[in-house]
């Protein structure tokens, strides 16, 4: 059976700047996986072409055996492919709530008609989505927010929203873009907490970068690393930590402290 | 003192307010005149005594001493004095479905409108006008204020909607110069009118294309510039066809668009984008403002929510541009140019972006404004220029911005307190 992502030989070229090598991936239902790498390697690219804000230069991607290469990030997303960013993108004059709804667009058949006169038809699948939405909300903890603007949130919560947005496109496999970055500590525990229950009672695979090995170690089941647009190793996370190739071009500098 | 003054006052429904406003149109329809002769004023004041007291100043006393009579007085004691018999009712609407109770309460206001209106024509035209300028206004509104783009196009798509509707009432219904014999039957006119405007606002829909198109791949700045180009292309073409007039525009249409007609379609409109801009599909127009590639990622399809923005703002500019021509029964060229633009334009930052509830506070302020001070002339635009700028530095998104209408909390009874406590 051919996996649930699968991207082969994936080739991405800025201008003449080579930012992505052939890069393959293979993404089992239900499995875990991370990418890791130094700053600039091209892993926010990696994610950007396989959501297809960029069409990669060469290669195949396809989702549940079908491709969506050269599709529109909308339609790609649609089809299952849901992810958070690495500087959250929220709508800041948005309420919290109005975030988790939206999400659910492409999940609505009322089309415009039914918008302009509130149709029953339009006013049940409004009902439907709203009752969806504070079910998410309630498993990533922001219920109390709903009605607040999103930038009245504590930082942590905006994550957690910008998580359940994903979630909300009804994704089968979902995209962490530094699902930790700039958390504290605290708060870094209850993200792993989050992202196992959302493995676990979503059912769905999760594919991130992440900066903290600790986190990445601990979630992973397989790990690549990037190194200018070239996976240099791919593993299990006790492989990579001690792959000397990652070591000197990753992990070699956290080692002499 | 004024604090305690609104608490006594917070207890009056809308129904209650509406009774007082009643009152107080009965009071002018019936004592108007004698009120005014007591007070040495020539005639019934037209405008709340505005144009009086700038030209004669001698008179502001009489004059706002007949406002205290007739209407402040009326509607604070009717409203204040019946609150417990009008919450009961309140509460009686409340329990109703939510389109009837608004139904009545639209129709109560109409009825209060069409009084105080029905005393001169210059009080009709005005009150015609700024409903027009509360359709124009809150359509621009769901390009630059839910949307998000500086549409500068929008005399542009009212001007394709007051000409297409024109010229369609001219072929069909009416005897004129331009285009000869009607073809069909003048008395169908009035009922085929809805579908006259109805095709003018789709031609302006079609026309707002050409700003739509651009705008997937540029925004802000560059895109104000195209729609700005959009104006100026619609204003010299119609300028050069000289089938339809050209530069001295078309007149004698018939008089469609009388203040029932205005008053409905303006209701629809609101009705309509509020429904549009509560739903997910109008949601989406705020998500691709605040930050389309995440809308993007989300499945939201930008495209067609940018050309469905365009186009639905651009649809009720022409509908308003319809009633325009039919209500002046007389259009040209002129009209849609950069001063309608800065008009509107100064109307919805007025009122507040994104929020239909300061859309109609902005345009029927700034068209009261503009009437009222007509007598002061060339200071009227020194005026209001400096209220447009005070707003700005106090409330930097306008009055009301980023609210919703919430209709029912509008409507509801105001003698328990709301759940939430508070206040």
């Amino acid at each position: 059976m051919a996996p649930l992502l699968s991207v082969i030989d994936m080739t991405h070229y800025f201008g003449g700047l080579c930012a992505v090598n052939n890069f393959n991936l293979a993404i089992e239902p239900g499995q875990i996986k991370g990418l890791i790498g130094p700053n600039g390697a091209g892993k926010t690219t990696v994610f950007n072409l396989i959501t297809g804000v960029y069409t990669p230069t060469e290669g195949t991607i396809e989702l549940m055996g079908k491709n969506i290469k050269g599709l529109e990030t909308h339609r790609i997303a649609a089809k299952g492919l849901g992810r958070t960013f690495q500087n959250l993108a929220l709508w800041r004059h948005m309420n919290v709530l109005d975030h988790i709804r939206l999400a659910h667009y492409s999940q609505l058949s009322y089309g415009l008609f039914g918008a302009f006169f509130g149709t029953p038809k339009c006013r049940e699948q409004e009902e439907q989505v709203i009752e969806n939405s504070y079910k998410l909300l309630q498993i990533f903890d922001v219920k109390q927010f709903a009605t607040q603007n999103i930038g009245n949130l504590p930082y942590g919560a905006q994550r957690r929203v910008e998580m359940a947005r994903a979630m909300a496109t009804n994704p089968k496999v979902l995209f962490l873009d530094e699902p930790t970055a700039g958390m504290t500590p605290d708060e870094l525990i209850r993200m792993i907490e989050i992202i196992r229950q959302v493995h676990r009672d979503f059912g769905v695979a999760i594919f991130l970068i992440e900066h903290r090995m600790k986190f990445v170690m601990e979630l992973c089941e397989s790990i690549q690393t990037l190194v200018f647009g070239e996976v240099i190793a791919e593993g299990p996370p006790e492989e990579i930590q001690n792959n000397p190739e990652v070591i000197e071009a990753y992990l070699g500098k956290e080692d002499v402290h | 003192m004024i604090k305690k003054f609104f608490r006594i006052l917070s207890v009056v429904p809308l129904a209650g307010w509406l009774l007082g406003g009643f009152t107080a149109v009965l009071i002018e329809y019936y004592l108007g005149d004698l009120i005014s002769y007591y007070l040495y004023l020539p005639k019934v004041p037209v405008l709340f005594g505005t144009l009086i007291m700038l030209k004669e100043p001698q008179l502001i006393p009489s004059a706002l001493a007949y406002n205290l009579i007739v209407y402040i007085l009326p509607i604070l004691l009717v409203g204040r004095l019946l609150a417990p018999v009008m919450n009961g009712l309140a509460a009686l609407l409340e329990k109703m479905p939510l389109w009837l109770a608004t139904i009545i309460h639209l129709a109560a206001f109409y009825g209060i409108l069409h009084m105080w209106a029905g005393i001169n024509d210059y009080r009709v035209l005005v009150v015609k006008l700024t409903m027009i300028a509360i359709i124009l206004t809150i359509s621009l509104n769901i390009i630059n204020g839910y949307q998000g783009e500086f549409s500068c196009s929008h005399p542009g798509f009212m001007a394709l909607g007051a000409y297409a509707s024109s010229t369609l009432t001219l072929l069909l219904f009416a005897n004129d110069k331009m285009f000869g014999e009607a073809l069909l039957n003048p008395a169908l006119g009035p009922w085929l009118f809805p579908v006259v405007l109805f095709i003018g606002g789709i031609v302006a829909a079609l026309g707002s294309l050409i700003v739509a198109i651009p705008s997937f791949r540029t925004r802000g700045d560059y895109l104000a510039i195209i729609s700005l180009a959009f104006l100026f292309i619609v204003k010299s073409g119609i300028e050069n066809l000289e089938i339809i007039g050209g530069p001295r525009g078309m007149s004698s249409q018939p008089n469609y668009a009388t203040l029932p007609v205005v008053f409905i379609w303006m209701s629809l409109c609101i009705w309509i984008i509020h429904n549009f801009t509560t739903s997910v599909m109008g949601k989406a127009l705020n998500a691709v403002r605040d930050n389309e590639p995440a809308a993007n990622s989300m499945t939201v399809n930008t495209r067609k929510t940018k050309m469905t923005a365009f186009m639905f703002g651009a649809f009720w500019a022409g509908v308003a541009g319809g009633l325009f021509a039919h209500v002046l029964r007389y259009v040209n060229p002129g009209t849609f140019g950069l001063q309608k633009l800065a008009e509107i334009l100064a109307m919805v930052y007025f009122g507040g972006l994104n929020s239909i509830y300061g859309s109609i506070v902005g345009a029927v302020s700034i068209s009261v404004l503009g009437e009222a001070l007509r007598p002061l002339q060339l200071f009227k635009w020194i005026i209001i220029p400096l209220i447009l700028i005070l707003v700005m530095i106090f409330r930097p998104h306008g009055l009301i911005s980023f609210t919703e209408l919430n209709v029912k909390e509008v409507m509801r009874p105001r003698n328990k307190e709301r759940s939430e406590g508070g206040e």
